[in-house]
Order: C-alpha cells, then structure tokens, then sequence
C-alpha cells in the first residue's frame, strides 16, 4: 500500500519525478514551476535522489540539456510555464523529431502580454503541432499518477516521443490535497530503466536528427504521425496497467463522466473537471441529464473516443482555457468540431473559461447548462463562443 | 527500406565522411617561419589545425582550404596554393 | 498560506478530505493574501475560490476597512480575528459571531516572533471544534521540525488552552 497525505501538488509531482529515477534534471525557474524544482533541488541535496540536477541559464538550456541526455540514453526531467515553456519551443520541436523520450511538465500558466500568473492553456496548446504527446491531469493525484505513466509512454518501443504533462498552475501545483504515493519498489517494477534503441556514445557514433531533404522529409513526417497515432493505444495500455498494479484510473485519452444517458456533455481538459464534475452531480439531482468528457490527450487527440461518447449526446459544450486569436474559437473547440463533423453530430457551443485564471463556479456551469438545455430544446442560440463570467464594464 | 525514427544515422557522419576533398586551395605551413604561436588554431572553423611540437599541423581530411588561417597568421608561415588532386 | 496548509493536513488527520490552496495575483512578500481551505467528509473535487465561507480567520486586523473581510459571509458563520481589542471594539459590522483572539501575544510568548498561524489555529480548534487539537499536533510536527515544531505545538496548545478556559 502506498502512503497517502495531503501534500501540495508540486510535491506530488516531484516525487513522482524522483521515484521515476532520472539521470538528469536541467531547472530554470518561473512561476508557478518553482516549488517543483525547488523540491528536487531538496531531494537531491539530502541525498534521497541521486542525479545530475544542472541549474542552466535559460529554459532553451534547460530543454537542450535535457534533449542531450536523452540522446545519451539517459532518462531527463524538467519542467517549466508560460513563457519560460514557449522559449523551450524551438527545442522541442527537435526533441520530437528526434524521437527523444523526455518528459517535462508545462505548469499551465497564462501567457504575456498582458502579464499574468495564473492558469489557463495559452501556454500548452501552443506545443499542438510539435509531435509531442500533451496529457493534462485534473487533480494532484492523477498528476503524480500520469507523471510515471509519461515515462512508460515516452519510452515505449513503438513510441518513442516526449511527454508534455500539463499541470494547471496554482488550482494543482499549489494547492495541499490528499494524494497517494506508492512505494518505491512497485515504482520500479511499473516503469524499469530506459533502454534506449540509439544513443550517442563516441565509440559506436550516431548521428541525430539528420538533414533530410526533399527526398525524406515527408517521410519522416509520415512516421512521426504514424508513431503519435499508435501512441493512443499504449497511453490507453498504459492507463489500465496503472490501474492494476496501483488500483486508479484517471482515464486513457479520455474519460467519460455520467455521459451515457446524458443529453449535455462538457468537454474540457485540466483542473475544471473536478469543478464540472461535481456540478454534474447537482445538475443531476435536479433532473438535467448532464455529463463530462474529459479529454485527457491533447495529441493524440482522441478523434474516436469523442465521437464514441458523445454519439447520443444532443448538445457538447466545449470549455477552452486559451484562445485561438483570429478565428473565433478556442483550441479544443476547433478540434473538437473537426472530430464531430459530419450527419448525427451533436450541436457544438463553445465557451471560454478560465482565461487567466478567471474563476469558474457551479453557478457558471449552470448558466452554461441553461443555454445548452435551450439548444437542445430545439431553439436557436448562438454558436458563437461564450465568455463566461466576462467583465462587460471593462469591455465596453 | 524503414527510415530510422528520429532521423538517426549510424557511421557519425562526419566521422566517417571526410570532407578534406571539398578543397580548391591547400594550406601549406613553412615550419621555419611558423613558431606555434595557435593562432591559426583558434581561428580555424573546422577545428583542423593542431599544434604538434611548437609547429601548426593541418588536418587535410577535414580542412576545407578556407584559408582563414594564412590570413590570420602574423608570421605570414602559411601559404594557399592551389589544389592538385 | 501556512495556515491552511496546515488545517487541510490537520483536517486529513481527523480523516477528512481536505483541500488548501493560496490566492496569488501579483503580490509580494508581506502584501495581503487570501488562502482558502475546503474540509468534507467525502472527496473534494470542486475547485472555485470559496465565496460563502462559514468561517473567515483575519490574522491581519489592520486589513478591516482596506478589505472587506465580512465578503460572503452568512449570519451563521464566524470571524475569528487577531486581536487584543474586544470583538465590539473593531469595527465590524455584521450578524455573524465576531471572535478576537491575541495570536500576535501568544505568538510573542511562544516562538519570539510575531508568527500566528499556528496560535490561531489552536484557537479556532477550540472556537469550533471543525480541527482537533489532537490533530494539529501531527500536521505541525510535519510542517516544522526540531525546535520550531515543539515551539509552535506550544503556541497552537496555548492558545487553545486559553480559549477553553475563557468559554
């Protein structure tokens, strides 16, 4: 059994990181990341996690160390937000193509301009077209959960691509909850050693990331995919061996909430589902067939498991954290729809909630359910996205 | 054939791909000029330049006859000729 | 923040779920902050900002009539405040139960600085009972270790001695 305690959030996850074993962290601190580096920084100074734990200058050094150590075979760690994860970018892009199994978190916090520190998706959903798997967690215990599944997914044979767990800032990486850690040897026996299937060693040389031109480049693009699309059956493997060997289950690419019979579904990703999730069940008591899908697999999208679950839905109501600026809705809405196109398909209301750290609340998701429950209804409402709990004052 | 995941490529590349044949001119040291002062070392873009016993010595696997390192050397011990293959 | 770190583990202890978390916009060191904690007997999923507490504990009473600290709470609910003056000597205006308590002294008398998370604490246990005293004791020994744990144990006991003996 293992031991459960509330602990913050952040801790959650660098135990998870520390029992997964990495040869090398690379840390650059920016809020809300901090306390997660600062706790390895601990682990590492009292002797309970041995590696190499390199304070670099920038985040772009802290993804290239980590790039570098993955190449060299070993497991690498980090982590960082906002804007601190977009000058990653560059990197990991070549992270992904090279098909290098490395695992950071993205503390979900907003991006500048205006400056802000409190969570939304702004910053994550950017990484959508890198080739980089991207799970969001809803509660500290499935983010310590999904950090040890992120290193089996990234390592497996027929994966081989870095993870992205997205944490939302504060709501989870501040926030003391009870969470249960397993102990070390179960760990183990769950994710064993990386053994890589190339890696740079000066004595049998391998070049990574080689140039390819026009000859090869759409090719490797063909496998990249290939490799992404067959990554959402190990997540799913991934998600239920958990389950078996330590008794939760948060989901594969999905998870569905009381959406069998349900003529409303939300759909969302990160911390809100906990906050939609109980709404669901007072909307329930009151007679509203209301249910959640979570989206847990941002890429690979879970094109099939939405179309599945939302099949006898009339009504999905899609909640963005960020914003596609210019065309009018967000991310998860735009992918969404493009999942759900076709004869059949349920009627599409987006919302934005949640921009900035703007607070969601039951009420919220009730308004939300009173404009759903009208479409359903058959009366014409807008499909224009909602902000929900805007300011108008400041606005007009 | 199944392209390697990642865009990985055994042999090293370079390692094993010389790349001294991409020259139109050869440096050539007069060791009696050249004291070993490594500035044509520092200078060299291709790191092919090593200053064995006080005399720079030229990589011509790797030196691509740039000739940054005759234009750089003060003692002027370092000559371009052209390239006879 | 350290309060409510410390009830949500105290809370845990009494084997409840619990769940604390701060309020940051862009503040410093030393600036007002909010930080909220849910206690339940089942699993704690909701994650808004509490907007209709049933208890508000005011460590700073300087902040009365900078912030209004009576927001959202019912004519049920309690205000515990630090402060040596008397509950009708603050100024505030409300049907809910008013309570001050001199964290800051037994701060002083107890750990020499001006700290009150854990002294408060022990008051509210007593105040209200949501938190046992039995169950502090575990959450303070994790959070502080050697000395500063059995100094702010005696503050958090202090106070809720003097609570008890005053009700």
């Amino acid at each position: 059994m293992g031991k459960k305690a509330v602990i913050e959030g952040s801790m959650a996850i660098a135990i998870a990181v520390k029992q997964a074993r990495p040869h090398v962290i690379s840390a650059y601190p920016i809020t809300p990341q901090t306390h997660i580096m600062e706790f390895l920084a601990d682990f590492v100074a009292n002797g309970e996690l041995k590696t190499e734990y390199l304070r670099v200058d920038s985040e772009f050094s802290a993804a290239s160390v980590a790039q570098g150590a993955v190449a060299a075979g070993s497991r690498a760690y980090t982590a960082s937000a906002s804007q601190g994860l977009l000058l990653m970018t560059e990197v990991l892009y070549n992270v992904a193509g090279m098909r290098l199994p490395m695992v950071l978190t993205g503390v979900n916090r907003s991006v500048g301009t205006p400056v802000n520190i409190q969570p939304d998706h702004q910053d994550t959903v950017l990484f959508r077209d890198t080739g980089m798997i991207q799970l969001y967690v809803e509660d500290a215990q499935e983010a310590y959960d999904a950090h040890v599944q992120a290193f089996r997914i990234a390592e497996d044979r027929d994966v081989l691509l870095p993870v992205l767990v997205c944490v939302d800032g504060w709501t989870i990486s501040h926030t003391f909850e009870p969470v249960e850690v397993e102990e070390q040897e179960k760990i183990d026996a769950f994710l064993p050693p990386y053994k890589p299937l190339y890696h740079l060693d000066p004595k049998k040389p391998y070049t990574f990331g080689s140039i390819s031109i026009d000859k090869d480049l759409m090719e490797f693009r063909y496998l990249h995919e290939e490799a992404i699309q067959g990554a959402k059956a190990k997540i799913e493997a991934i998600a239920r061996e958990f389950e078996k060997t330590f008794g939760r289950y948060y989901g594969g690419l999905t998870q569905s909430y009381k959406t069998e019979d349900a003529d409303i579904v939300f759909v969302a990703m990160g911390s809100i589902i906990g906050t939609l999730k109980e709404a669901v069940d007072e909307l329930r008591a009151q007679g509203k067939k209301v249910g959640v899908l979570k989206v847990r697999s941002y890429r690979p999208f879970p094109v099939e498991e939405i179309r599945a679950a939302l099949a006898n839905a009339k009504v999905a109501c899609v909640i963005d954290r960020a914003i596609s600026i210019g065309f009018g809705a967000g991310p998860l809405t735009i992918d969404t729809q493009a999942a759900l196109y076709g004869p059949n398909a349920p009627q599409v209301l987006p919302f934005y909630a949640g921009l900035g750290g703007k607070d969601v609340e039951l009420k919220h998701v009730a308004e939300m359910v009173a404009k759903a429950e009208k479409a359903a209804a058959g009366e014409a409402v807008s499909a224009e996205p909602e902000y929900v709990n805007i300011n108008w004052n400041l606005v007009s | 054939m199944r392209l390697n995941a990642g865009a990985v490529c055994a042999g090293g590349g370079s390692y094993v791909n010389k790349t001294g044949h991409w020259r139109t001119f050869i440096p050539r040291v007069d060791t009696d000029k050249c004291n070993g002062c490594g500035i044509c070392y520092t200078y060299c873009p291709d790191s092919s330049i090593e200053i064995v016993e006080k005399t720079a010595q030229i990589d011509y696997d790797y030196c691509k006859g740039c000739g940054v390192c005759a234009h750089e050397c003060p003692r002027e011990a370092i000559a371009m000729e052209e390239e006879r293959k | 923040m350290i309060t409510a770190e410390l009830f949500a583990i105290a809370a845990f202890a009494d084997g409840k779920y619990s769940q604390a978390f701060p309020y940051f916009g862009g503040e410093r060191r030393g600036a007002p902050v909010q930080a909220f904690v849910r206690i339940d007997d089942r699993p704690i999923r909701l994650r808004s900002k509490i907007y209709n507490p049933d208890y508000v504990i005011l460590q700073d009473p300087s902040l009365i009539g900078i912030v209004d600290v009576l927001q959202g709470l019912g004519e049920d609910g309690m205000i515990l405040v630090n402060s040596e003056l008397l509950p009708e000597e603050i100024g505030l205006d409300t049907k809910a139960r008013v309570v001050t308590f001199p964290a800051t002294k037994i701060a002083l008398e107890t750990l020499g600085v001006p700290i009150t998370n854990t002294a408060i604490m022990g008051a509210f246990s007593a105040l209200t009972g949501e938190i046992t005293i039995d169950a502090l004791k575990p959450a303070i020994e994790e959070k502080f270790t050697g000395e500063l744990g059995e100094k702010n144990l005696l503050a958090a006991t202090t106070a809720y001695e003097r609570v008890r003996a005053s009700l």
